[in-house]
């Protein structure tokens, strides 16, 4: 990278009494990136998101926006806003005073004011509603009043605490988009805390797995799902299958061998003998009907209908039990007895343990 | 119209049964009484209806009816001075227990949450003591000889002792300590149920601590604030104890105006004609506030 970065945060540590909220967590943030702090309730995503607001303060560690440490500084005196996941939206002003808000404080003239919110208002299509009381708005208004509140005064860095967690999920995906759409055009760095998967993969151009204090993989959407760090990351992030087994290296090539069969392995780190666990999504899985010799063979117990995709759960004859998602116009039904092919290198293997 | 069952309807009924044998018939019967002529006799007025005398009579009772009473309380300054002056000082004692609790309820508001319910019960923990006690412990505090001006000597603070016992200041002192808890327990209630997110999001927007009160937190509590000040101002317009107690001869409150007409020129038509005028001067600023309550939620 070649300028700064737009957030730095540098071995920050935190911990709440007994409890280790953060623990020497780094993170470099780009110019106009879509951020995504993912994981489960707990991991600190919301804490690290409010050291950066400044809502919290450090025991140890720094953060700088544009270069400037501000981790002393009041959150008014930063360059961020938050847009909550409650919205916070000031019940007592309209659509109109709440998005103006943050500007008549930093001093915005009367016309300025007038001129950003209207145009805020446009961004999120709410125009006609600006003079609307907050109660009288529906659940998907308020939550686009609360982005345009926290967009009006142009700040360097947007922060976004489960921005979508309280709509219903169609309106989700549409605002998914929306979402996207308007960080695009604006060019603002965005980071979003969330604990949905789909919504991080969805919407950052990188995320940062989080569990209990500490980042577990920092990486683009796609290396987090097809190459995940381990175990963890591989579980919270898509569904997937665990199997345990161990590393044989012969003069043929490496072999993850698992209590049904051998599966090849063009790449592997591990050494001959290791034990080691392969996660495998259910899409690396393709289901046959004609039963060759030496196959991995199963019997189909389940095939759940998905939409888009069937969901089959294939035991096999050791008694593992895999998810294998197909095409929905396969058909296979229960009772049927199929093949299973898993691909060279499809999924990702850890040593036990990772 | 929806049906409700006999058991329901009974239900329904029960608050409107009791506020008629509880309120609106008290009432009456001091409406009645305030419309008759003073006799010297036991009771001391000349009964309006009597069952007795059956329907017949009632219509002429009725025309008999003397407004007399009504007329003297408007000639008389002195009821107008009292009621005057009980406004005046049921309001200022209502400005300074809002300006007192204020700062109290914002630290209970704030106090970590596993305090609060022991914050709370300490500001009602008076209400365990009698009232009349506590307005006496007044007088130890305030006379010329008490602990205040003892205090204030002996810091060389002052060379003569502050007159304030027997003086309507402290009148205003007894209102502002015995109504505390009335203003406190609102206000307390309008701030705690204030989100504390609010007050992050106005930070975060370049709001300032001074901004974050002025902007959110109080606005945010003015419904707290405009009901303490009516449970306080009204009790306190037509407070008896406080000023008989704590009060000189020339603190003029309509409510010791009433007592020693009932009590003693026993004259009772007079008296309930105070009372009715009293009860209607009262229920005008609930009116008022309730119309603005009603239109800010419109």
């Amino acid at each position: 990278m070649s300028a700064r970065p737009l957030l730095e945060v540098e071995n920050a540590s935190k911990r709440f009494s007994a409890v280790t909220a953060l623990d020497d967590v780094s993170i470099d943030i780009a110019e106009g990136e879509f951020f995504a702090l993912l994981g489960p309730s707990g991991c600190g995503k919301t804490t690290l998101m409010r050291l950066v607001a400044g809502f919290e303060r450090a025991d140890r560690g720094r953060v700088r926006i544009n270069g400037v440490d501000v981790s002393n500084e009041p959150p008014h005196r930063r360059p961020t806003n938050m847009m909550f996941q409650s919205y916070a939206l000031f019940p007592h002003l309209d659509v109109f005073d709440n998005i103006a808000f943050g500007l008549r404080r930093q001093g915005w003239k009367r016309q300025e004011v007038s001129n950003r919110v209207a145009e805020l208002l446009e961004i999120v299509q709410l125009s006609e509603l600006r003079k609307r009381r907050i109660e009288q708005l529906s659940g998907g208004q308020r939550q686009r009043v609360a982005l345009a509140r926290a967009l009006a005064p142009k700040p360097a860095l947007l922060l976004l605490d489960e921005p979508l967690g309280a709509l219903d999920r169609k309106l989700r995906e549409e605002t998914q988009f929306q979402l996207k759409d308007i960080q695009r055009r604006l060019k603002t760095g965005f980071v979003i805390v969330t604990h949905d998967q789909d919504e991080a993969l969805a919407l950052a151009n990188r995320i940062a797995v989080m569990r209990a204090g500490r980042i577990e993989q920092i990486g683009a959407p796609i290396e987090i799902y097809e190459r995940p760090a381990n175990r963890f990351v591989a579980g919270f992030v898509g569904a997937t299958n665990f199997l345990s087994g161990r590393i044989e290296r012969t003069s043929e090539g490496a072999f993850f061998v698992a209590p049904f069969g051998r599966i090849r392995r063009e790449a592997c780190a591990l050494e001959n003998g290791a034990k080691a666990l392969l996660s495998l999504r259910p899409e690396h899985i393709a289901l046959a009907r004609d039963l060759a010799d030496g196959a991995i063979v199963g019997l189909v117990e389940d095939a759940a209908f998905r939409g888009e995709t069937t969901q089959a759960r294939v035991k096999l004859d050791d008694g593992t039990r895999l998810l294998v998602s197909c095409a929905k116009h396969a058909g296979f039904a229960p009772s049927e007895r199929v093949r299973l092919d898993i691909g060279s290198n499809a999924g990702a293997v850890f040593a036990e343990g990772a | 119209m929806p049906r409700f069952s006999p058991g329901r309807r009974i239900v329904l009924t029960a608050p409107y049964l009791w506020i008629l044998a509880f309120f609106l018939a008290p009432m009456a019967l001091i409406l009645k009484i305030s419309l008759s002529h003073p006799v010297e006799a036991r009771p001391p007025y000349e009964p309006l209806f009597s069952l007795a005398e059956g329907p017949a009579l009632w219509l002429e009772k009725l025309q008999a009816l003397s407004l007399e009473t009504y007329r003297a309380l408007i000639d008389d300054p002195l009821y107008l001075d009292s009621y005057l002056s009980s406004l005046w000082l049921a309001a200022i004692s209502t400005l300074l227990t809002l300006l007192v609790a204020y700062p109290f309820a914002l630290a209970m508001a704030r106090a970590p949450r596993h305090l609060r319910p022991l914050l709370v019960g300490l500001a009602i923990a008076p209400f365990w003591t009698s009232f009349l006690i506590r307005v006496y412990a007044w007088i130890m505090l305030l006379k010329d000889e008490g602990l205040i001006n003892h205090a204030l000597m002996a810091l060389h603070l002052i060379d003569a002792p502050l007159e304030i016992y027997a003086t309507s200041t402290a009148v205003v002192i007894g209102m502002v300590y015995s109504y505390l808890p009335f203003m406190l327990l609102p206000l307390y209630a309008a701030l705690e149920r204030q989100d504390p997110a609010l007050r992050e999001a106005a930070a975060d927007l370049g709001a300032s601590p001074a901004d974050i009160f002025w902007r959110i937190t109080l606005p945010l509590s003015a419904r707290g604030a405009v009901a303490g000040s009516l449970m306080v101002f009204i009790p306190a317009v037509g407070e008896f104890v406080i000023p008989d107690v704590l009060g000189g001869p020339q603190t003029l409150m309509i409510g010791r105006t009433l007592w020693s007409e009932f009590f003693t020129n026993r004259d009772w038509p007079m008296a309930s004609a105070v009372a009715i005028l009293l009860l209607a001067l009262l229920i005008l600023p609930l009116v008022v506030v309730e119309r603005l309550r009603a239109e800010g939620e419109g």
